[in-house]
């Protein structure tokens, strides 16, 4: 069938921030789904609250929202923008629900909106466990026993049908939130029981336990003429117990026969076909008993998934771009496989190489959480590895993994070491590899884990091989174990390891060991994935390297750049590394260069085969990038784009020889050391915090004495600000150096002057190295302390005087010129009694360039990239600073639902997987925006609870007198309400936690709070206020931590009050800063295409 | 562990590590794209004369079993694996393909570039080759590889079909025959026979040489032309056969089945670059237009252009290069697929077919 010609404007919903269990594969897929409907000739209508993202940027859609994905907002983007047809699986869960919504709002047939890909029926009957159980049993196939509840007691009930263990799973939330195993009737109860808090509607599905029965998933697409194709099979290395984005997993499946694997494809067509997904890729989880092969299907997702993207990264199958054409009408047939190009898409992809994913977790973010892994999705990231055998696979997924583990030595009791091989964790890995290395059976090591044999003989051929190098010095190794070794997928660094326990010979690096298998000639080549095992000719340059006899990297002899990605999602490098990366390789294509992107996070637009002319899908370590650029021999290597990930390989792969483009690594290196870069600001005359160093208690105090406390403290090596605290006296001081020393002995401790209640901004600039172009200055709404990763923040400023701008934009240009910056800087300030302070330098792309990019209309990143390869700021039509034609603020989002138990107080480590941006017309609305968009509903009437310390309570006032002004209730502890009474405002008394009942964390529950205002009181009522947040982020209550957020709050809800919130497109507001006169030169559209520009002229 | 070689017949080496059996294996070199079905692939008779490569490079991961086989013995010439599991991992799993091998002395390779081997085989189409294990001279084992008879002009059929007659045993479970059916054996695959016993077929299977009227004789309802190796055109009598029984009797014929089929209604078959050895191929049924998922594991073909097609109807038609892939009489109840309804490996897409060759019947 042709596509449809009644269709002419299409609204695609994005998944809004970035959380766990929804991350950038979203981008991936609604952005693919962007591309390929416009290139059908579609007008395409793009909401997302999403900054971050490639698919907000202006050219990708006709009109752009960056707003709230809620019914309110979205409803008023459907009543100016008129579509046709609403996509509603390729934005995630989010975008699914909200289409859901929407629908059932009635929007969708007020405006004549049809739902495409997916309708209504379908998705209920995926989404509803109750219908989804009738139409496996209609078709003969089995779900686990189960029932739901609303109540505890019908809870108990279920479980005398289904038996313990019991599997809970709370009703549409995200990635399985709030669920649990229950292995005895007390643990069964506390899941319940908060499961049907989550639980937006109050309801809880108890389950027969499958744990420890087989996984596997299969990515099924089908067309309007009923044709279903399965893309991809996966197998869970974890079996079931573990949610499968916390699981290891395998493409294609391993131990299926063909009967068993025909026996689940016969399913997933059955199920495809009886819920009714009309077109596109849906992904099914099926568990098989290892014992007797009985198969239970677990659910379906009837939209593009974290598996799709997965699956298309490993098959070379762009599935979300398919499932976008055939919304419109195509079937498979008709549309050509990319990669071979003479054959259709209506065929199966077959592997001739393994996939291996490795989930990424941030529990050390999180003291205090629970790091047994179950039913709720728990991981921030992930990474791929593709090899031509599983072990290949996996070890280079291990070293993509950046986590810095080096294997303990130390003997594990017997007992300890049963326990951690029972009970999944993200260290079950280490505990396997040790087992096997004490000569545990294959045999025993399944009954404990479950793992399947086929696997644990793998880790055992993996340890065997180990220990055969360890004979061996790197000397007296023959060239057949190197290279066999090799084919395992061992690192030259593990091979150091290996031969330098060997001992016997003196202690090699891993630059030796390199050097000495190059002379043997064990070096690896490239393979292309191409959908078919060679099959056919491929033409989509996607490799990965291995150690075979055959290389089929065929490099050209252009102008050529490798772009460096930024690995694995984690807390602090996020997507807008890769957005970055992204545009980086769009400028460079655009400038006629030939672009080459390194990375190994498969969530990513950066590994699409689409988005660079080369993709090399590969761990990021000094090892595999060189065997890329010894293929490539590349004019340059970017590596300022993709966060600390590429940074930490500069100076060696300068030293390699490498050319690495752009700011120097002396110059990156120079910012990241303290002396040497205090010695510059001194000499720049610019003021930092006072600070020093100390590699023992007795130094950690002296030195903080001497600069005053409070003091912030931190490890000299910090990623997102882990391991910062702020010590206010001697004590905590002792207590971190003690435990930080023990950590890492040969590591000194920062110790800076903790400037209290200053104000904190950002700047992102261009430089040169001629001249500084200032991209923005961005003001952070939480005072000093907070990490500015999780500090909303505005732009342009709003409390700050022009003459403390003018210092800070002074001070960039100074740095950039001195740090010879060529590309991007971002430089931290700090503000107090009017002195601006330099916090930090990095001379490289920030978290901040695409919320820069989309407030200013100016892509920051792709000019940057520019400027590395020679052009200059005079090429391009900016100067001096970009213009703001709106207020932009852009709020962080956090994970700690996912966390119970974990204080939510915010800190110098940074803990926020994502953020979004507000966009309005003055603060009030774009803070209130940014609100909604996280997730904050500030409400606009109710009671709001105020505890301040005493330090707060002058500034407390007046905003609780505007709270009251505003009609709003005021509770406050005994302290603050005397205070509040005090200057005339009403306010009643409510207990702390400690003082009596109904207390605080009552009135929370009983949903008598609409709001909370809480700054932290110090160390003794500790345990009291993590109470009030962790009861307050449980039942979904906004909670405010500082006085300042409490201020933008209450001009937020100020704002809802007075007035209904509107929504305007990217492309409007941009059009705004061309009729000012700000981007001439730049059309306001194609905003982002300005290279391309550049060159015409 | 025992080093082997690969020689090609235009000289390239693969130098691996021997699997299953030592000693040589020759035939022709192929590749097939099936990630699952290793089991299945050994035993079906069509791979007679011929060493496949697996393209999957983990194979024998989930053991070898009594349920599977397509035939009681794997008729594979050879194997070649980039890796063999060590161990089987599979409930039921009855030993590993290892054993398997050497139990049936079926000589294999392993470890070697086998993506370099397909790609070649791709380039240069199917060759003819030969794996030695040990220390065979390798120029010697090249010169080998160039006197292996080519399979154009090879009637495989003859040597691997039954020397009689014999009826398919029920089993538990199927329902009570409706029909009776007998299959011409140029090599069946016993899914064939499961999936008529399921659909309620009494089933008798023929030596290939079987005059027609000896098969007449047994009064069937239908007649099935199995699958089976090597080159149609040499297997005249086959051909005849089928010319005698067009029009008398339903027929259904598959691969070879196929091919012979074509031949009997005057067409010419060609041989494949490399053939379609695999799982995934996507075949478009002409009349609804819809695609299905196929097994197929061929080296020859009918040629299009060879056919009256006032007589015939070409009712499927592969996507990937537009070959034929199905055939139907205009007037006669006769129809066949180069491909496999009886999967075996493979998907159960086609499965349909058989539904319609019941429909056939009288």
């Amino acid at each position: 069938m042709p596509k449809r010609t009644d269709l002419r404007r299409i609204l695609i919903i994005g998944s809004g921030p970035i959380v766990i269990g929804q991350a950038c594969e979203f981008d991936y897929s609604g952005t693919q789904a962007c591309k390929a409907l416009r290139a059908e000739g579609y007008e395409v209508v793009l909401v997302n609250s999403n900054p971050a993202t490639i698919m907000t940027d202006p050219d990708l859609a006709d009109r752009t929202y960056i707003e709230p994905l809620t019914v309110a907002a979205v409803g008023l983007i459907i009543a100016r923008e008129r579509p046709d047809a609403l996509l509603p699986t390729v934005g995630g869960q989010t975008g699914l629900n909200l289409a859901v919504e929407l629908a059932e709002a009635g929007l969708l047939d007020k405006y004549g909106v049809e739902l495409i890909g997916a309708k209504l029926p379908a998705v209920k009957i995926a989404e509803d466990r109750r219908l989804f159980k009738r139409a496996m049993q209609d078709i003969g196939l089995e779900v686990p026993r189960s029932d739901f509840a609303g109540t505890l007691s019908e809870a108990e009930d279920v479980l005398e049908l289904v038996g313990l263990p019991a599997v809970i799973r709370p009703s549409f939330t995200l990635g399985g939130s709030g669920g649990g195993i229950a292995y005895n009737a007390e643990e069964f109860r506390e899941i319940v029981r908060h499961g049907l808090a989550l639980s937006p509607i109050h309801e809880v599905l108890i389950e027969e336990s499958v744990i420890g029965w087989k996984e596997f998933e299969l990515e099924v697409m089908r067309d309007l003429s009923d044709n279903v194709v399965v893309i991809c099979s996966i197998e869970n290395f974890d079996p079931m117990g573990v949610h499968t984005g916390d699981s290891i997993t395998v493409a294609p499946a391993q131990t299926l026969t063909d009967r068993e694997y025909q026996a689940l494809r016969d399913a997933a067509i059955q199920i495809i076909r009886k819920v009714g997904v009309e077109t596109g890729g849906s992904n099914i989880q099926f568990a098989v008993n290892a014992e007797n092969g009985r198969i239970v299907v677990i659910e379906m997702n009837p939209r593009v998934s974290r598996s799709s993207a997965l699956a298309s990264k490993a098959t070379g199958y762009p599935i979300a771009k398919i499932a976008a054409k055939l919304a419109v009408g195509y079937t498979l047939a008709e549309i050509p496989n990319d990669i071979t190009r003479k054959t259709p898409a209506s065929f199966e992809p077959t592997l001739d190489y393994v996939v291996v994913k490795i989930p990424k977790w941030a529990f050390e973010k999180f003291p205090g959480a629970n790091s047994t892994l179950g039913t709720q999705m728990k991981s921030v990231g992930e990474v791929m590895a593709i090899g031509r055998t599983f072990k290949e696979a996996f070890q280079k997924a291990l070293r993509s993994l950046e986590t810095g583990k080096t294997l303990a030595a130390q003997k594990i009791d017997p007992e300890k070491l049963r326990e951690n091989l029972v009970s999944p964790s993200p260290d079950r890995l280490g505990y396997i590899r040790y087992a096997l290395a004490d000569g545990m059976a294959i045999d025993e090591l399944y009954e404990l884990t479950r793992i399947d044999r086929w696997f644990l003989q793998q880790f055992k051929e993996i340890v065997d091989m180990g220990n055969l190098v360890r004979r061996y010095s790197l000397a007296t190794a023959p060239h057949e174990v190197i290279r066999q070794a090799k084919q395992y997928g061992f690192s030259d660094l593990r091979l150091m390891q290996l031969f330098n326990e060997n001992g016997t010979a003196a202690a090699v690096t891993e630059d030796d060991v390199r050097q000495a298998r190059q002379a043997a000639g064990i070096r690896p080549i490239f393979k292309r994935i191409d959908t078919c095992s060679s099959e056919f000719e491929s033409y989509t340059p996607y490799f990965y390297s291995t150690y075979e006899s055959e290389c089929e990297a065929a490099p050209t002899d252009r102008k050529k750049i490798i772009i460096l990605g930024s690995g694995p999602n984690r807390i602090g490098q996020g997507i807008e590394f890769d957005y970055c990366c992204c545009h980086a390789a769009f400028a460079l294509k655009e400038a006629g260069y030939e672009t080459i992107m390194v990375n190994c996070n498969p969530e990513t637009i950066s590994t699409d085969y689409d988005t660079s002319d080369r993709l090399y899908f590969e761990p990021l370590t000094v090892e595999d990038v060189l065997a890329i650029v010894a293929v490539e021999k590349p004019d340059g290597v970017i590596v300022q784009f993709g966060g600390q990930t590429p940074l930490n390989l500069a100076l060696r792969l300068q030293k390699a020889g490498v050319p690495i483009i752009g700011t120097s690594p002396q110059s990156i290196d120079l910012a990241e050391d303290r002396k040497r870069f205090g010695k510059l600001l001194a000499r720049l005359g610019i003021p930092q915090p006072k600070h020093g160093t100390a590699r023992s208690v007795g130094e950690a105090r002296k030195v903080a004495r001497q600069i005053g406390y409070p003091v912030l403290i931190r490890p000299s090596y910090v990623l997102g600000g882990r391991a910062m605290v702020i010590a206010y006296d001697d004590s905590a001081l002792e207590a971190y150096v003690n435990s930080a020393v023990e950590a890492a002995p040969n590591h000194p401790i920062l110790i800076d002057k903790f400037l209290e209640d200053a104000f904190e901004y950002d700047v992102d600039a261009l430089c040169d190295g001629r001249q500084v172009v200032i991209g923005a200055i961005m003001e952070h709404i939480e005072e000093a302390g907070i990490h500015s990763g999780d500090s909303s923040c505005v732009l342009p400023p709003i409390q700050v005087e022009e003459k403390y701008l003018d210092v800070m934009r002074k001070y960039t240009r100074q740095l950039g010129l001195a740090l010879k910056v060529r590309g991007l800087m971002n430089v931290q300030y700090a503000m107090k009694d009017g002195v601006v302070y330099v916090l930090e330098v990095n001379p490289r792309a920030s978290r901040t360039v695409p919320f820069v990019s989309k407030a200013t209309g100016v892509p920051l990143a792709k000019i940057a990239a520019c400027l590395m390869v020679g052009q200059t700021l005079r090429d391009f039509p900016v100067h001096q600073e970009l213009a703001v034609r709106s207020c932009c603020v852009k709020t962080p989002v956090f994970p700690f639902i996912k966390f119970p138990g974990v204080d939510t107080l915010l800190g110098p480590e940074m803990r926020s997987t994502g953020e979004v941006m507000g966009i309005a017309d003055d603060f009030g609305s774009a803070f209130a925006k940014a609100q909604i968009s996280a997730g904050t509903f500030l409400p606009e009437r109710g009671t709001v609870f105020i505890s301040v310390n005493d330090y707060d309570k002058k500034n407390a006032i007046a905003i609780a007198r505007d709270l009251a002004d505003m009609g709003f209730s005021l509770v406050a502890t005994k302290g603050t309400c005397q205070a509040l009474l005090a200057s005339g405002i009403a306010a009643e008394t409510i207990y702390k936690v400690n003082e009596g009942r109904p207390h605080v964390v009552d009135w929370l529950k009983s949903n008598k709070l609409h709001l909370v205002i809480n700054t932290p009181l110090g160390r003794r009522s500790f345990y009291d206020e993590g109470a009030i947040r962790r009861a307050a982020t449980q039942y979904a209550v906004p909670c405010i931590t500082t006085l300042s957020a409490a201020r933008a709050a209450v001009t937020g809800m100020a704002a809802l009050r007075k007035h209904q919130l509107t929504v305007c497109s990217l492309q409007e507001y941009h059009e705004r800063l061309v009729r000012n006169g700000d981007l001439s030169g730049l059309a306001s559209n194609k905003g982002m295409g300005i290279a391309k520009q550049n060159r015409e002229r | 562990m025992t080093k082997a070689l690969l020689a090609l017949e235009d000289g390239t080496l693969f130098t691996g590590r021997s699997l299953g059996a030592t000693g040589e294996a020759a035939g022709e070199v192929v590749f097939n794209t099936s990630l699952t079905g290793y089991q299945e692939i050994l035993t079906d008779p069509s791979y007679a004369g011929q060493i496949v490569v697996m393209t999957y490079p983990h194979i024998g991961n989930y053991g070898v079993n009594s349920e599977d086989g397509e035939s009681s013995r794997p008729y594979a010439q050879g194997l070649i694996v980039r890796e063999a599991s060590a161990i089987a991992s599979n409930w039921r799993s009855e030993e590993t393909l290892q054993s398997y091998m050497e139990r049936h002395s079926l000589v294999g390779l392993s470890g070697i570039d086998t993506r370099a081997l397909v790609r070649r085989l791709r380039d240069q189409g199917a060759m003819r080759g030969i794996i030695g294990a040990g220390d065979t001279a390798p120029e010697q084992l090249i010169e080998k590889a160039r006197s292996i008879p080519t399979m154009a002009g090879l009637d495989l059929a003859k040597t691997v079909t039954c020397r009689e007659r014999y009826g398919w045993r029920r089993t538990a479970g199927t329902p009570p025959a409706r029909y009776r059916i007998v299959a011409y054996d140029f090599g069946i695959k016993q899914n064939i026979m499961r999936q008529l016993c399921r659909m309620g077929c009494d089933i008798w299977v023929v030596p290939a040489q079987t005059p027609a009227d000896e098969v007449l004789a047994i009064n069937p309802d239908g007649v099935v032309l199995s699958n089976g190796p090597g080159d149609p055109e040499p297997v005249t009598y086959a051909i005849e056969n089928v010319k005698r029984l067009l029009g008398r009797k339903p027929l259904l014929g598959i691969c070879l089945g196929h091919q012979i089929l074509g031949l009997a209604l005057g067409g010419r078959t060609y041989k494949l670059k490399f053939g379609h050895h695999g799982g995934n191929h996507p075949v478009q049924n002409l009349r609804t237009g819809k695609v299905e998922i196929t097994a197929q594991n061929h080296g020859f073909a009918v040629d299009p252009n060879s056919l009256n097609l006032n007589q015939v109807e070409i009712t499927h038609m592969n996507l990937n290069d537009q070959t034929v892939e199905g055939l139907r009489h205009r007037a006669l109840p006769a129809f066949s697929v180069q491909y496999h309804p009886e999967a075996a490996p493979g998907p159960h897409d086609s499965n349909y077919l058989f539904q319609e060759f019941m429909a056939s019947l009288p």
